[in-house]
């Protein structure tokens, strides 16, 4: 094994002993100056996933969050110099995490917090202004062959629980009193300027903007999306700063 | 003092936080220039960029990669590389500073600065990195001393002398990290000024100060850590003193990555270094 080969290995895996070969100038110990690197590996990368993960941390709290995400940082080593990507996986970690079974909406509420920090790093683009759309939108005959472009930081989620309830929860006392956990939410993410923001929407409304995001026209995003509020969800999405393109056969604002 | 491998002014600057983008641009505070981690830039958009874009306009900048793994036995990441040239054709920076260190090994990233054998493979690997670097950003980059717990039986070159044949080879420049030298030196039984004069002072193009915490290893001995967490320790400012008397005013970072003070803490670090810059400055 090279020199960095068994670095490397003895920084990601507590069990294995000091590397050889390495020495410290006082004649103490190596393995007590080794464990400086070490801990430099482990502490930053754990910081580094609490700070994308706020939530998470706070649903399981501080020590168990670091013992977990200790485990994580073992098994699953960034594999590039990028720290804000670090964790994509994450939440399938903790789905196969036995200790925090006990937590069962732990994963999506990973998910949604991942959503949130690639929203926030997202490419930039303009919006349309919201005359610009009414104008469009006003043209019946022209609906049904339009295609709306969405922010690219816009994205989706489906949960069993009610993640978007708590997840915002968290952003004010934390508690989870009144919230029927069990209660699925689909989540909205976008950034609308400089801040990442979360919805819950319903089932139809997701179908129907996921849709969009496949490139449907409207009319038949709509149609093949089950009842919901078409106004509202238009509504949203425009107040939202959501809408960057309207494309059309002819007209292309 | 040579100035051509840098043009930062001589003067002290900050790290750029995102806890104070907007204080920054709120109260435009006489900072000397600011500094980023390069990687932190390497997003497609939203705030960072935003606010780099607003104050890359109003400051001078450094840029400072801390992911290029350098030292690894590896090759380079030239897609790593590729994002850095782009983040410079963007942003323009004053300057362009990297590690004598290694932090990735095959497909894994550790996320520290880890520590060289320097022997002549080690050294052989580092220019050859160091001149494709060069090469790829058409710019001359500053190479920062490290900050070291351990040391490799097998070294065979002084880490001083290390630097010196590096900058000779590929034309360098030096990131003179003040702290990392009181750091590692301490930890080695080193003596700090005797390791600064081995240095090939003409090349310094930027100073780095910063605060270490202080632990102790198996026999009880002081071990310090490079953990940019605390104020720039009395010692390191003495040091600084000395540095500059042998070099004159240059560009100077107050590093700051860890248990972040407010803006104002931070500045009144920044004014100190100033009047040291200017005092060396006045010297005749």
């Amino acid at each position: 094994m090279s020199t960095q080969a068994a670095f490397s290995a003895a920084l990601l895996d507590p069990q294995r002993p000091c590397p050889e070969g390495v020495f410290s100038a006082n004649g103490a110990d190596p393995a007590s100056r080794f464990a400086v690197y070490r801990n430099n590996v482990q502490s930053s990368l754990i910081n580094a996933l609490a700070d994308s993960y706020p939530v998470v941390t706070q649903l399981v709290g501080d020590e168990f969050f670091r013992a977990m995400t200790g485990l994580y940082v073992q098994s699953c080593p960034p594999q590039s110099p990028l720290i804000n990507d670090y964790g994509k996986d994450f939440a399938e970690f903790i789905d196969n995490f036995e200790p925090a079974a006990s937590v069962p909406y732990l994963a999506d509420v990973a998910r949604l917090e991942r959503l949130r920090v690639q929203a926030y790093h997202a490419a930039d683009a303009q919006p349309l202004g919201h005359e610009q759309i009414a104008a469009v939108l006003s043209d019946p005959q022209a609906l049904s062959e339009l295609t709306l472009g969405l922010h690219p930081s816009l994205n989706l989620l489906t949960s069993a629980f009610a993640v978007v309830a708590i997840w915002a929860a968290h952003q004010q006392d934390a508690t989870l009193a009144g919230i029927d956990l069990g209660h699925g939410q689909n989540a909205l993410v976008l950034r609308n300027e400089l801040e990442v923001e979360v919805f819950a929407i319903d089932h139809g409304a997701r179908i129907f903007i996921q849709n969009l995001r496949l490139g449907q026209p409207l009319s038949q995003a709509l149609e093949n999306a089950p009842a919901f509020d078409l106004s509202q969800t238009l509504a949203l999405l425009i107040s939202h700063n959501a809408i960057t393109h309207l494309h059309h056969n002819q007209v292309s604002p | 003092m040579n100035h051509s491998f840098s043009g930062l002014p001589p003067r002290s600057g900050l790290g750029l936080k995102t806890e104070h983008f907007r204080e920054v641009l709120g109260a435009q505070p006489d900072i000397g220039f600011f500094e980023v981690h390069a990687e932190n830039y390497m997003v497609a958009g939203g705030p960072f960029h935003h606010f780099l874009g607003l104050i890359r306009k109003q400051y001078p900048l450094s840029l400072h990669g801390v992911g290029l793994s350098i030292g690894a036995e590896g090759p380079l990441d030239g897609q790593h590389l590729q994002r850095l040239a782009a983040l410079i054709e963007r942003y323009q920076p004053h300057s362009f500073s990297e590690h004598l260190a290694w932090s990735s090994h095959g497909p894994v990233f550790l996320n520290d600065l880890l520590p060289l054998a320097y022997d002549a493979p080690t050294l052989n690997r580092v220019c050859e990195h160091i001149d494709q670097v060069q090469n790829t950003l058409k710019r001359p980059m500053l190479l920062e001393n490290p900050a070291t717990y351990l040391a490799f039986q097998n070294s065979t070159i002084d880490e001083a002398d290390f630097i010196g044949e590096v900058i000779h080879r590929t034309g360098c420049g030096l990131l003179l990290d003040v702290n990392n030298v009181y750091v590692s030196c301490t930890n080695h039984q080193k003596d700090p000024l005797a390791y600064i004069d081995a240095l090939p002072l003409h090349a310094v193009g930027e100073i780095h100060l910063a605060g270490f915490a202080e632990d102790t290893d198996s026999l009880g001995d002081r071990l310090l850590i490079d953990d940019h967490g605390a104020p720039v320790d009395n010692a390191v400012w003495a040091l600084y003193s000395q540095v500059l008397e042998r070099v004159g005013p240059i560009a100077t970072l107050i590093e700051r990555d860890n248990r972040l003070p407010a803006f104002s803490v931070l500045h009144a670090e920044a004014r100190h270094a100033d009047e040291l810059l200017h005092r060396a400055g006045s010297r005749p």
